[in-house]
């Protein structure tokens, strides 16, 4: 069977053998159009499936919320037990702490990422640094609540305020960050560096001159998609930023941001109307920053 | 002669000019921001240990006041000094399996049909609305389900609808984003080539696709439903807003229970004492539960480079 | 219009096309394809690159119909049956006419999983027959002496010249009846494009067998009959124009284009 002696005989008996074990094949039961045809109406349900309720959710908020948005909902005051008028101190809130947890997250997180990108050798450390990259990306929320109402909260003593919230928020933000940042550092072409190197430049040059404006669309892209999570950010801001209504000048004072309102509304269920309309106006919010976000990669492509 | 002889080894041994690339004060600074970007990122180990170390500082009183056998037990009394977290563990799981077995089908089946079947106008539409919702807050997936799905669980159980099931529905929507993203990133990474062979042995596009794309991207599959399933267990709002919040072992999918997460996030505004410390606890258990699911993926990850 | 040197009729040709036109998209990427490819002969499409060559090839499996917005136009034929005909499952045509890719594309599964593969969709299920198929397959692809004792070895372990026979040997398991071979020498290492020469010649008189190459020397070597591609234009259309017996063709070419390109003056 192994010989090679006789080449074309042996050829013609594996050919016929593999003609004969061919021929014992069954047909299945069901015919293997009849599989595929099934088999590819069942994923193109599940893509269905998937988008008929995603869009339904948008749309349901859309359709009860958008007869409750007025300038007086937007900009008023809330009245009564917190239920009636306006929401515009917890839109400030929001607005406020995700600002705050941006401007103390984006450094750390961008030069972090330069440092795995453009410094790190591969090794042990930056495996450690990756893990806890991925860990603190998958820690929940709740738990970084917990966290953040411990350390700064207490110990640090900022009591319920901006500046605590925006902490626990920016924990929350630095691996995004971090992520996105290394991959489009990354991305730049190396030849790009080398043409800066053969200049006589040195490494934090060559970073902060080439590298970082080169990737600095999809830097910026990064940092929006994680602000549009952060703003959506419920059990974070729940026991760092406290439930009152205020409007916030100071870093140090409380507040309520949209989604706690929205969370204490739907559960009181005294107005739903405005719980609508808050529902509508944060979706509208984190959507226009993704939409931004989609612009921002699409340009800088 | 004699004289070039002499200057030679002078020559060779005279100290010349350092050859220096960069001042040395450039140098310094170089370095200096060298160490403050290491710093930067080292911050992520240091705040991650230090949540693990607080919360676990603030739990501290499990081992000592309340006691293992108190705290994994299924008893969640705080008034009464009982601080089983079994009956919420087992909530949590209840929850978690339930939107797995639901979404990981739907969000598989999404990413396969978007990438091996949609034609590219299809793709257009349906991709970019996947990456949109993915970014929805879970208070809005909680409110939603608060309105719409538990009056309608609510509808066929007879009961108020709060409960285990309603979850499973609110749950499952949320993590098929999530994983349909992540299944799209493990699909694309499969070389057309093998596809391209699968097609020419005649083999159907279902055939191509469960006999050689699915077994190939297995592991990045897997990712993202534990992904998936880091984010199930985790959620706190959406739950929090339709599970009933009764620490019990349900009857039935309909009654009402509660997770560890929607218990953290009800009892953290009014409790102190050993109650509050029981809570911290069970954040210790919920942190280590994720990173060992993190650990799994980066496990996964480095056995399928080699 | 394409000229040809004692082309292969089409009593004896196992596949023909006529006023054969493919788009992809709005790129008009191939004209007025005429050609009779002999059975159980080797034909070599040779031509410079984007010249439409292993579009065509891709045609004859119907694989390009896997790219949206593609489309055809003229008569091609397997064995005088229209393949493009209303009815006609692409599946079973891929079934009878085999592939070989220019990189070697081995399924991340074991060597025996790569070779029972398309046995396996062919509804063969008992164990000693894909045990045949399999050490028959390999045999023939000269490659079993290499593996036959790590059988369970994931294909993708194995050198690029062993992949590639791998892949031979995958096609062999189904018996087809043409091979596609899309310049398959091009990515491995010469001793192993040595190899798949000499099993080509092995494999010619029981299997027509179709190979597109860069190398002229390769088809020279081993092709029976050889047909020339060309774009002329950047942007216009690709076409045959010249085809014939190898010999011929090289030796004594007709058009003054395929002189220019066989004696390297372009391409």
């Amino acid at each position: 069977m192994a010989g090679t002696g006789s080449a074309p005989e042996t050829q013609l008996t594996s050919r016929e053998r593999i003609k004969r074990a061919l021929a014992n094949g069954k047909t299945g039961r069901i015919s293997k159009d009849a599989a595929n045809a099934v088999m590819l109406g069942v994923f193109r349900c599940a893509a269905y499936i998937t988008t008929l309720v995603l869009v339904a959710i948008i749309a349901y908020v859309v359709i009860n919320g958008a007869p409750h948005i007025s300038p007086d909902f937007i900009f008023g005051w809330p009245q009564g037990v917190n239920a009636e008028g306006g929401i515009w101190p917890t839109i400030v809130s929001t607005l406020y702490v995700t600002a705050l947890a941006m401007l103390i997250c984006t450094p750390i997180a961008v030069l972090a990422a330069v440092y795995l990108a453009e410094y790190a050798k591969q090794g042990r450390l930056v495996e450690t640094i990756r893990y806890a990259a991925d860990t603190l990306a998958s820690v929940p929320s709740i738990v970084m609540g917990l966290f953040g109402y411990a350390l700064f909260v207490e110990a640090m003593g900022l009591g319920l305020s901006m500046v605590s919230a925006a902490c626990a928020l920016a924990l929350l933000m630095l691996p995004i960050v971090m992520r996105t940042t290394e991959e489009a550092i990354r991305a730049v072409p190396r030849y790009i560096r080398w043409g800066a190197y053969g200049l006589g430049a040195t490494k934090w040059q060559v970073v902060s001159k080439i590298v970082l404006p080169s990737a600095f669309g999809r830097i910026a892209t990064g940092i929006v998609l994680a602000i549009g999570r952060a703003i959506g950010e419920t059990a974070v801001v729940l026991y760092t930023m406290g439930q009152a209504i205020n409007l916030p000048i100071s870093p140090l004072d409380s507040g309520r941001p949209m989604t706690v309102h929205l969370y204490l509304l739907a559960n009181d269920g005294i107005n739903m109307n405005a719980a609508y309309g808050t529902a509508l106006l944060l979706m509208l919010i984190i959507l226009a920053f993704n939409l931004f976000a989609r612009y921002l990669s699409r340009k800088s492509r | 002669m004699n004289s070039t002889d002499t200057q030679r080894p002078e020559t060779a041994s005279r100290p010349k000019r350092e050859l220096a690339l960069v001042s040395r004060s450039t140098y310094l600074k170089e370095r200096a921001l060298q160490y403050l970007f290491f710093a930067c990122a080292f911050l992520a180990v240091v705040t991650v240990v230090l949540i693990f170390a607080f919360t676990m500082l603030q739990a501290a009183p499990v081992f000592t006041d309340i006691g293992l056998a108190n705290f994994f037990s299924l008893d969640w009394a705080p008034t009464e000094g009982r601080f089983g977290i079994l009956s919420l563990a087992a909530g949590s799981a209840l929850v978690t399996a339930g939107a797995l077995v639901l979404g990981v089908p739907l969000g598989v089946g999404t990413a396969v049909y978007l990438t091996e079947i949609a034609s590219a106008r299809v793709r257009a539409i349906i991709s970019p609305a996947v990456d949109l919702l993915a970014g929805i807050p879970s208070i809005i997936y909680g409110f939603f389900g608060m309105v719409i799905i538990r009056p309608f669980v609510a509808e066929i159980s007879g009961g108020l609808g709060f409960g285990a099931l309603t979850a499973w529905l609110v749950l499952a929507i949320m993590i098929v984003p999530t994983i349909t993203t992540l299944t799209i990133d493990a699909l694309r990474s499969i070389p057309m080539g093998i596809r391209e062979a699968g097609f020419a042995m005649g083999a159907t596009k279902w055939q191509v696709i469960y006999k050689v794309v699915l077994p190939a991207a297995r592991f990045g599959i897997v990712d993202a439903i534990v992904l998936g399933m880091g984010r199930a267990i985790g959620e706190t709002m959406a739950v929090l807003m339709v599970v009933g919040n009764a620490p019990v072992i349900p009857d039935s999918v309909a009654s009402p229970i509660s997770t560890l997460t929607s218990q953290i996030a009800l009892d953290m505004s009014y409790s102190s004492g050993l109650h509050r410390t029981a809570l911290f606890g069970m954040g210790v258990v919920l942190f280590i539960i994720s990173a060992s699911l993190v650990g799994i993926v980066r496990m996964l990850s480095k056995k399928r480079k080699g | 219009m394409s000229v040809y040197q004692n082309a292969p009729a089409p009593e004896v040709s196992a596949i023909t096309a006529a006023n054969f036109d493919f788009w992809y998209g709005d790129f008009h990427a191939l004209t007025d394809v005429n050609l009779n490819i002999a059975k159980n002969k080797i034909t070599a499409f040779i031509g410079p690159s984007g010249c439409g060559k292993s579009t065509f090839l891709r045609c004859m499996n119907r694989m390009n119909d896997l790219i949206e917005g593609t489309r055809c136009e003229g008569v091609m034929t397997l064995d005088g049956a229209d393949i493009y005909a209303e009815g006609v499952d692409p599946v079973d045509l891929r079934r009878r006419v085999g592939m070989i890719f220019q990189q070697p594309n081995p399924f991340p599964k074991s060597i025996y999983e790569n070779v029972a593969f398309g046995p396996r969709l062919q509804g063969v299920t008992s164990k000693s027959d894909l045990d045949d198929i399999v050490e028959e397959s390999l045999k023939r692809a000269n490659l079993w002496k290499e593996v036959s004792n790590q059988l369970s070895k994931d294909g993708l372990a194995l050198s690029g010249g062993q992949q590639q026979r791998l892949c031979i040997a995958r096609v062999l398991a189904v018996q087809p009846d043409v091979l596609l071979m899309d310049e398959p020498c091009s990515a491995i290492d010469p001793t192993s494009v040595q190899k798949v020469e000499d099993l080509m010649a092995e494999l010619a008189p029981e299997m027509t067998i179709i190979i597109v190459t860069h190398n002229m020397q390769q088809a020279a070597r081993i092709s029976d009959c050889t047909a020339f591609f060309l774009q002329e234009v950047a942007g216009e259309p690709a076409t045959l124009i010249e085809y014939g017996q190898t010999d011929a063709l090289f030796t004594s070419p007709i058009d003054k284009r395929t002189e220019d390109y066989i004696t390297g003056r372009f391409g």
